[in-house]
């Protein structure tokens, strides 16, 4: 291979590129078409934007979820810091019909939303103190708050699903702003602004640092605590932004579904991305694409008309069939296959 | 006597990595019964040539002939299989599981499936017991491993890779954490190992350990076959000469008028008083004056690492207050000492100095970066800067300053490590070992470098197993016994006061 395609096909992100493209490729062979666009009611309409639209939420708490996974950690509370977010805005809107049948909400839009916020970042900030002060993994130190946060919600519910009729909420989950989704616009923006926090600062460096060596960042003078910390209350933020697009979406909170097993398709995006579940190489730009991946697989089989009760089957299969695509090993072992008579010599490392 | 027969030759062999050409044409003979030292600089392809014989990279060139018979080596398993085993520096037990265990791991013997197959743990145990017996080794093979000392652990590691009737034992590195028993404890190993037929394979920067132990050697620099020697034949002062290819002067303290006026006189950088930590190190108390080397000499043990440690707030202390010019000074994590314009070169570099993945300018970036802060970002540029400079000034040896720094050699991972703290132009700078595993003329260089920087008026603790460098470099040396002060002595003490220091605890 030339030393040019090489580079290339080496890219850390050719693979996940390569397989949403394939995934694109053959949801418009199923439907032809998929890759329509079209220009409706002031916005663009097809496949392609609703993909994108609903694949914000995830998006977003993947991106928190890569910066937790690249300081070696994991956060599996997401879903529930969803939920929680979701039920505390749906909560603080509420909404009445006043007098003349406008809807009215509790509290301003702003104190809600901003309430919502602060509450998945003490989430956040919680699971970070388990880990670095209490020093628990973080699987079980998350896993607390997987299980109590949803808990928590409910209590906050009264196990009720919350219906808001305030119209302006529902902008974050169905409005559009200069013909494309706001949820998309909120998931780059977060994707822009991190890009920079990571590259413009010294951020990238002492994450990549922590992740590598956590011991050496420390002898280093890093301050690891501190910026392990910021990173799980980060990844709590993320989850609430993700909880309110997730609940304007739907005009309610559902404390028993929303965000349900979102932290498995999150850890999930950031693997397919291409970021080590070992902490220290990380990718922004793979995440974003993994959760389109993700997203992806999930609309096809809808449009495929696959029947619920396979769904799951269905899915695994693909999510199986992507991750051997993107294993270095699978592919050598066909590529081995492919050529019976392999040399014995060199190519190894 | 007879020539005794040759059991692996290795011919013309090179390699080449992605900018480096690590080995190029080289020749290695081992013959039954006999130690053979592999020496030569970091760098000169040692390391390389070990992974070749033992199957982890594919030679581009060159011919491995065991017994006559060419192999092709195709991994670590598989060279085991033909009969070459490798203890390595960092080849380890598992320390969750028993000695016998870790000897028979792989190749557990299984219960006939007339007793219900399995692993028969008494079989397991017997032949553990029965191979360290034979080996005159004394260790009950029921113990687990992780709480036993390196030394047990070493030799354990070694009965292990001749358990597998291996004709070639290649032992790279194995005494660079063990004191000078264990190290004996090795050697009688070894020794008998030789008696019984095993060609050796003994790599080390220690020279005075070749001279013990080996009979042969082969000099490689610079990734080329210098020669083979007996070592009776061939004394240290020419062996040196062999591997960095010319004479080297040995780094000397100058007479004293030519040091900085007043050094012994200048005030105190960094003072420490009633310094411990329980079970680490008892109460004692330090002065550090600008423009000073401050040597730490002591066993292992003795809590020259421990006090380190304590002054750059790795650990937390129990008692102590530390002054900076005087002024007390809160430390209490590393980012605090950092910021007082410490710096600290770790002992464990693989564990607690480098980040293997980032490159060599990250890593030599990094400490500077961390007393800087997030926002204040040192641009790419100003990051390829520093780190040419001192990979220059330190005669780093990497294909680029963005190689990952993983890939460097040992000594020269040490360096960059160096060049870190160097780039933050520290006040007071901790070297925790920083010689060990790094060869003849890198420790040379980094004496000078050392002599150099407290003639810039930093002030150098300097740690070192070695009381002779120690002594070559100190302006004063602090012995340290059982983890408390034992003593101190000026400028110009020899080794021998030194080990009278360490050696008066002994008596009553």
């Amino acid at each position: 291979m030339k030393p040019s395609v090489k580079r290339f096909t080496q890219h850390p992100l050719f693979w996940p590129t390569i397989t949403l493209a394939l995934l694109l490729i053959v949801s418009s062979v199923f439907n032809p078409s998929f890759l329509a666009l079209t220009w409706r009611e002031g916005h663009l309409y097809g496949s392609v934007i609703d993909i994108l639209n609903r694949a914000a939420p995830l998006m977003v708490v993947a991106l928190g979820m890569t910066l937790v996974i690249a300081v070696r950690g994991l956060d599996i509370s997401v879903g529930a810091v969803v939920a929680i977010s979701a039920t505390v805005a749906a909560l603080m809107i509420g909404g009445s019909f006043s007098a003349t049948g406008e809807v009215q909400s509790a509290h301003p839009l702003w104190l809600a939303l901003a309430t919502a916020l602060a509450v998945a970042a003490a989430c956040g900030l919680w699971n970070g103190l388990l880990v670095v002060k209490a020093g628990m993994q973080p699987i079980v130190a998350t896993l607390i708050l997987m299980v109590a946060g949803r808990g928590i919600a409910q209590l906050l519910t009264g196990g009720q699903i919350i219906t808001v009729y305030y119209a302006p909420f529902f902008v974050l989950g169905n409005g559009y702003f200069l013909g494309l989704p706001v949820a998309l616009w909120i998931a780059a923006s977060l994707w822009i602004a991190l890009h920079l926090l990571l590259s413009r600062t010294a951020l990238g460096l002492f994450v990549r640092s922590i992740g590598g060596n956590p011991e050496a960042a420390r002898v280093a003078g890093v301050r690891s605590s501190a910026i392990t910390l910021c990173v799980y209350t980060f990844c709590g933020l993320a989850a609430g932004v993700a909880g309110l697009i997730v609940s304007s979406n739907v005009k309610s909170a559902d404390a028993n579904n929303a965000g349900q097993l979102l932290e498995l398709d999150a850890i999930l995006a950031v693997t397919l991305g291409g970021t080590a579940l070992t902490g220290g190489r990380f990718t922004l730009a793979g995440t974003v694409i993994g959760a389109l991946i993700i997203q992806t697989l999930t609309s096809m089989i809808y449009s495929l008309g696959v029947p619920p009760e396979v769904n799951l089957v269905v899915k695994s299969a693909l999510v199986f069939t992507v991750m051997m695509l993107q294993s270095a090993e699978f592919r050598q072992l066909v590529a081995r296959i492919a050529r019976p008579n392999p040399s014995l010599q060199g190519n190894r490392r | 006597m007879n020539s005794p027969a040759v059991v692996l030759q290795a011919r013309d062999i090179s390699r080449a990595f992605p900018g480096v050409q690590a080995l190029s044409g080289a020749q290695l003979t081992l013959r039954a019964g006999e130690v053979h030292a592999l020496m030569g600089q970091n760098g000169a392809g040692k390391s390389t040539l070990i992974k070749i014989l033992t199957g982890v990279y594919a030679p581009d060139a060159g011919v491995i002939e065991l017994l006559g018979q060419p192999i092709t080596p195709e991994s670590p398993i598989h060279a085991q299989e033909l009969g070459i085993s490798a203890v390595h520096q960092e080849s380890h037990l598992l320390p969750n599981l028993s000695v016998a265990e870790n000897i028979c791991a792989g190749r557990y013997p299984r219960r006939p499936w007339t007793r219900g197959g399995g692993i028969d743990w008494r079989e397991t145990e017997r032949r553990a017991a029965e191979l360290l017996a034979n080996l005159g080794i004394k260790l009950d093979v029921t113990q687990l491993a992780g709480p036993l000392p390196a030394a047990l652990q070493q030799l354990a590691t070694v009965a292990r890779a001749v358990s597998t009737d291996a004709r070639v034992l290649i032992l790279d590195e194995p005494t660079s954490s063990l004191d000078a028993d264990e190290v004996q404890a090795l050697f009688g190993l070894i020794r008998r190992l030789r008696d019984k037929g095993v060609a050796i394979l003994f790599v080390t920067h220690f020279l005075d350990q070749v001279y013990e132990v080996c009979d042969r050697m082969t000099i490689l620099r610079n990734g080329r076959f210098v020669g083979e020697y007996a070592c009776a034949r061939l004394d240290a002062h020419g062996l040196v000469a062999a591997m960095v290819g010319r004479e080297i002067a040995t780094a000397e303290r100058p007479p004293a008028a030519e040091t900085p006026a007043g050094s012994a006189s200048a005030p105190a950088v960094l003072s420490a008083r009633n310094l411990s930590r329980r079970g680490q190190l008892k109460p004692m108390d330090l002065e550090l004056r600008a423009g000073e080397v401050l040597g730490l000499a002591g066993l292992l043990g003795s809590g020259r690492g421990e006090l380190a440690r304590l002054l750059f707030a790795l650990d937390d202390r129990d008692s102590g207050d530390i002054a900076i010019d005087g002024q007390p000074a809160e430390i209490d994590d590393p980012a605090d000492a950092l910021r007082l314009g410490l710096g600290f070169c770790p002992e464990d570099r693989k564990h607690s100095g480098i980040v293997a993945d980032l490159s060599v300018r990250e890593n030599i970036a990094l400490a500077l970066q961390a007393r800087m802060g997030l926002t204040k970002f040192l641009t790419l540029a100003e990051q390829r800067q520093i780190a040419t400079k001192l990979v220059d000034a330190l005669g780093i040896k990497t294909a680029s300053i963005e190689t990952p720094i993983g890939q460097l050699s040992g000594g020269n991972q040490q360096k960059a490590i160096i060049a870190r703290w160097l780039a933050t132009h520290p006040r007071v700078l901790i070297l925790d070992e920083p010689t060990r595993g790094i060869d003849v003329a890198a420790k040379q260089e980094l004496m000078s470098g050392i002599l150099d920087l407290a003639r810039g008026g930093t002030a150098v603790l300097f740690i070192s197993a070695e009381i002779d460098e120690v002594v070559r470099v100190s302006d004063r040396i602090l012995v340290m016994r059982d983890r408390a002060k034992a003593g101190e002595l000026p400028r110009g003490a020899t080794e021998d006061e030194v080990y009278s220091v360490i050696a008066a605890s002994h008596q009553p």
